[in-house]
């Protein structure tokens, strides 16, 4: 991108602007504003409260077949009060419905969450922001990405209300069990409400990632180079990348399922007796299947962290009052792990009956990846070391981050292993694995990320208390609930059991699941005051200040109002790095992006 | 009842409101700024990271120690001996160091370095040598894993090349689990899955007559001790997999398509109930068992299905045990062929 279409952008954006402002003065209703709106901090809060709804249901779900799992065969009235008298009569769980709910708290927790609300949110809010652009490239697409993620999320919390119940084929939905309605009753109706969900969802995700790319390629105001974007915009930009490349793939393989499904194809189906007669369906294979959900479904576990890594880094800097530690390793571990991200989905397949050698190769590929994270990883701590660390709760979160980013990580050399593989594949040992890498790493950067760019999302604070009660009884409750789940699959006890009391083997474990579920109940109610927090702030919180944290970004140039084109006058120009804090010679330990160098000041990190 | 619980829910709500209006009136009064990071949140903060630290340690041991024991029980199998050595190696001289070290200095320099009123920060924006440092050992370290766990990782799969082995059909369907043995041809008969009646379960083609000495065992079955197990897998109707912990031994049974594991067992099922770890695990589990007033059990290998399959996955198992040559033998010897099965079904 040449300077020329840069100002010639600027411009436009600049009759734009005017044109804007005077339909917020006098035309613009409250449906425009707030519901249809294509501003891009209007669309980032939309996806933002519809995640913690989605987020609140999922672990809703999750609660349930906890309960389950520590108790099975006790009456609990509340199951029965949300469940009703067909799935949980006198309060017991019906093991059709413990299948349905571990499906779709998956679901829920890894697309709707992780991906539409993290992505979601904070890609439209920082995107813009950070490389001082006055909104989306395309306002329209981005306002149709809200709402098709919106339907899709009607569609699938829809799907638990219907009479057979909604899918539980396991989030993976591998065929035959989610493509022959004969096998589980939530392969039925529910499992096609799923697919079309899914399917409007990857419209979403399509819609919002080409935007993203697009805005970061060609709207990133003067001065704003590449190697001077934030690490947030080159984690969103990256994953952004990833989910287009990749998700188009999950639509192919769900189209060829829907065609199994209903028009009687056979590329997952062959040599299938089931109802007391065999199907017709002969020479496909679920093999196939697995390969193209894996082609998106590993990508997708990346296009989940990076941007809680993003975020991390963003605020970690911040807090540390110190530059990020190897901001050029930091992006050059982004694009590689991006690019790994596409060749390791074979891992999760070393027990399938795939050929070995192809496995063999992809435990050298999974491998690799392990080295541009652990470079992640100790540059987060290296990042730490010298600071003057302040500790908002959107900083512990990202310390919270780093803990449980090692942690989880670090069992994934095992699984990655196939030889090691044989033992724990499907067991809790995977659960926990990803639980702590996901469930913990990735919301506690959804979590930083709330808290520490809420003054840009409401334009208020939230309360610092109640953050730290919140972080704390979550990063206790969350290592509770799945550190004890390693050992659970060292005792060989496979995921997705109703009950473990059916083998004897799995008695003495009676305690750890009573931990497990302990701490996801109490981690849960938890949540309440994180709920509270933001629900309340939103309304009553304290007025933001500009920069309430001192911080080097674009974003907190921005006037504290909803600006439509964000920055009232012209846009910013940059002339540094993001990272200048605690620079020697400096009057104040930080020194915003829009700050001109001084004579004979080096940027980007040198002295 | 449900009256009461949501009046108490209101009451709850209106205490709350009235609690916050209170709180909001002494801020307006005082006009601080709550949401600000102070010197001594940082220091109380940084000090209870630091104690987190310290009890995250400490419950990993707790939890390594306590229940370590209830982890399954050395492999009996030969390849899984290998397996769980490497395990330990991955384990105690990567994993867990890593664990520890990287987290100690994560909470270490969080609490070293909180931000006190006179903390100043260092702009150390970056170092070569340490970057390069990071990124090279692990990739040594990585070498090591890859390296060893490729060799076991072919030796397990390579294809079976001993004479002397038994062949065995496990063969799954929604909810349980067939064994088929070869017989004495050694060789498992054609299999036709239209063939699929109340007599013939699993499918076998009748007009292979390579089937016809084949064994059909359902809820047990034996294999012999110290003797190549070589398996095939099937599934009637969705995935399946088959799971032999004890035997470190697990592959998907996937319809329209044969799978296989091999593996040699060297405990006998015997042997196993009087090892001494096996029985300090039994004793607690019977010790819970009888906690929930059910019957004291033994020690048993078990296959479990190990991918959701339906309703009742978590009850999919069949018991197996390992015998000696001579146990083994007896027992193959008293189980009917196909063909007379199948024989006799028809002549009812």
């Amino acid at each position: 991108m040449g300077s020329v279409t840069n100002s010639a952008l600027e411009k436009e954006h600049l009759v734009h602007h005017d044109h804007v402002h005077h339909d917020d003065d006098h035309e613009e209703s409250f449906i425009t504003k707030y519901v249809f709106s294509q501003d891009h901090k209007t669309i980032s809060r939309q996806f933002l409260i519809t995640a913690v709804i989605m987020a609140v249901v999922a672990m809703t779900m999750s609660v349930i077949f906890r309960m389950q799992l520590a108790w099975p065969g006790e009456k609990f009235a509340f199951v029965n009060a949300l469940l009703g008298d067909k799935w949980a009569k006198d309060g017991i769980l019906d093991p059709n419905m413990y299948l349905a709910l571990v499906t779709i708290h998956g679901t829920i927790m890894v697309f709707f969450v992780l991906t539409g609300g993290l992505s979601g949110t904070f890609s439209n809010l920082l995107i813009p922001y950070q490389v001082g652009a006055r909104d989306m490239a395309s306002g329209f697409l981005n306002m149709l990405s809200y709402w098709f993620f919106f339907l899709s999320t009607c569609i699938m919390l829809g799907s638990c209300f219907i009479d057979d119940g909604p899918a539980s084929a396991g989030w993976t939905i591998y065929p035959p069990l989610s493509a022959v309605p004969q096998a589980i009753p939530g392969s039925k109706l529910g499992m096609t409400m799923w697919l079309i969900s899914m399917t409007i969802f990857v419209v979403s995700s399509l819609l919002g990632s080409l935007n993203y790319i697009i805005t970061v390629f060609n709207l990133r105001t003067k001065g704003m180079t590449m190697t001077r974007l934030p690490l947030t915009v080159w984690a969103f930009l990256i994953t952004a990348i990833l989910g287009v490349l990749s998700f188009p793939v999950l639509v192919s393989c769900v189209a060829l399922l829907i065609m199994d499904r209903s028009f009687g194809t056979s590329f997952y189906l062959s040599d299938i007796y089931i109802g007391g007669r065999p199907l017709d369906n002969v020479g496909g294979s679920p093999i196939l299947f697995e390969h193209l959900f894996w082609f998106l479904g590993h990508p997708e576990v990346y296009i989940v962290l990076l941007p809680a890594l993003g975020i991390t880094s963003e605020i970690i800097a911040t807090n540390s009052r110190k530059p990020i530690f190897g901001y050029r390793a930091m992006i050059g571990s982004i694009l590689a792990i991006g690019f790994l991200s596409f060749i390791v989905w074979g891992h999760h397949m070393y027990m399938t009956g795939m050929n070995p050698f192809l496995g063999s190769v992809f435990v050298f590929t999974t491998l690799l990846i392990a080295i541009p994270s652990a470079v992640k990883a100790f540059n987060y701590i290296t990042t730490l070391w010298k600071g003057n660390l302040q500790f908002t709760p959107a900083m512990l979160f990202s310390i919270g981050l780093v803990s449980s980013f090692i942690t989880g990580g670090v069992t994934g050399i095992i699984l990655a292993d196939s030889t090691l593989d044989i033992n724990v594949h499907d067991t809790y040992f995977v659960v926990a694995h990803f639980h702590i890498v996901m469930g913990l790493s990735a919301i506690f950067g959804m979590f930083a990320g709330v808290y520490h760019w809420f003054p840009k999302l409401f334009l208020r604070m939230m309360n610092k208390k109640l953050g730290y009660v919140h972080f704390w009884f979550t990063l206790v409750c969350a290592y509770g609930t799945f550190f004890p789940q390693h050992f659970l699959g060292l005792a060989g006890v496979p995921r997705r059991y109703y009950t473990n009391s059916n083998f004897p083997m799995f008695d003495n474990l009676v305690d750890i699941n009573e931990i497990c579920t302990i701490s996801a109940i109490i981690g849960a109610l938890a949540q309440g005051i994180f709920l509270f927090n933001f629900f309340y702030s939103m309304f009553r919180g304290e007025k933001a200040p500009q920069n309430p944290w001192n911080s080097n970004t674009l974003e907190w140039t921005t006037p504290v109002a909803n600006t439509h084109g964000n920055w009232p006058g012209a846009l910013p120009t940059v002339h540094r790095w993001p990272y200048d804090y605690s620079k020697p010679g400096k009057e104040k330990d930080f020194v915003p992006q829009t700050v001109p160098l001084e004579e004979g000041e080096i940027d980007g990190g040198g002295h | 009842m449900k009256l009461l619980v949501l009046l108490a829910i209101v009451l709850l709500i209106i205490a709350g409101h009235q609690l916050l209006r209170i709180i909001e009136l002494s801020r307006g009064l005082k006009k601080t700024t709550e949401w600000q990071v102070t010197s001594a949140d940082n220091d109380r903060m940084g000090k209870i990271l630091l104690v987190f630290m310290i009890l995250f340690f400490a419950f990993f041991f707790w939890q390594a120690n306590r229940w370590n024991e209830r982890a399954l029980p050395l492999a009996s199998s030969e390849h899984g001996l290998k397996i769980d050595a490497l395990w330990d190696a991955n384990m105690n001289y990567i994993v867990v160091p890593v664990f520890l070290i990287t987290n100690f200095f994560l909470f270490w320099f969080a609490f070293k370095y909180r931000g006190l009123s006179n903390t100043k920060a260092v702009f150390f924006p970056h170092n070569n040598k340490l970057e390069l440092a990071w990124t090279v050992i692990p990739a040594f370290a990585l070498a090591f894993i890859i390296i060893f766990g490729l060799k076991y990782w072919n030796e397990i799969m390579s294809e079976s090349d001993k004479a002397d082995k038994v062949v065995i059909e496990l063969y799954a369907k929604q909810f349980d689990w067939t064994a088929r043995y070869a017989g004495k041809d050694g060789k498992l008969g054609e299999t036709d899955f239209r063939q699929i009646s109340g007599s013939n379960s699993v499918g076998m083609d009748t007009a292979d007559v390579l089937g016809n000495d084949d064994i059909l065992v359902k809820n047990e079955f034996h294999i012999p001790v110290g003797k190549e197990i070589v398996l095939y897998m099937r599934s009637r109707d969705v995935l399946h997999s088959a799971y032999l912990p004890h035997f470190r031994a697990q592959m998907n049974c996937v319809p329209g398509m044969i799978t296989t594991f091999k593996f040699i067992p060297n405990k006998t099922t015997m042997e196993m109930r009087k090892d001494p770890y096996v029985k300090q695990m039994m004793a607690g589990i019977n010790k819970q068992r009888d906690k929930f007033g059910d019957e004291p059990v033994e020690f048993d290998y078990l296959l479990l299905c190990n991918k959701i399959c339906g309703a009742s996955h978590f009850n999919m198992q069949m018991n197996l045990i390992v015998d000696t040559q001579a146990d083994y033998d007896a027992w193959i010897a008293k189980q009917k062929s196909f063909k007379t099965v199948a024989v006799k079904t028809e002549s009812k």
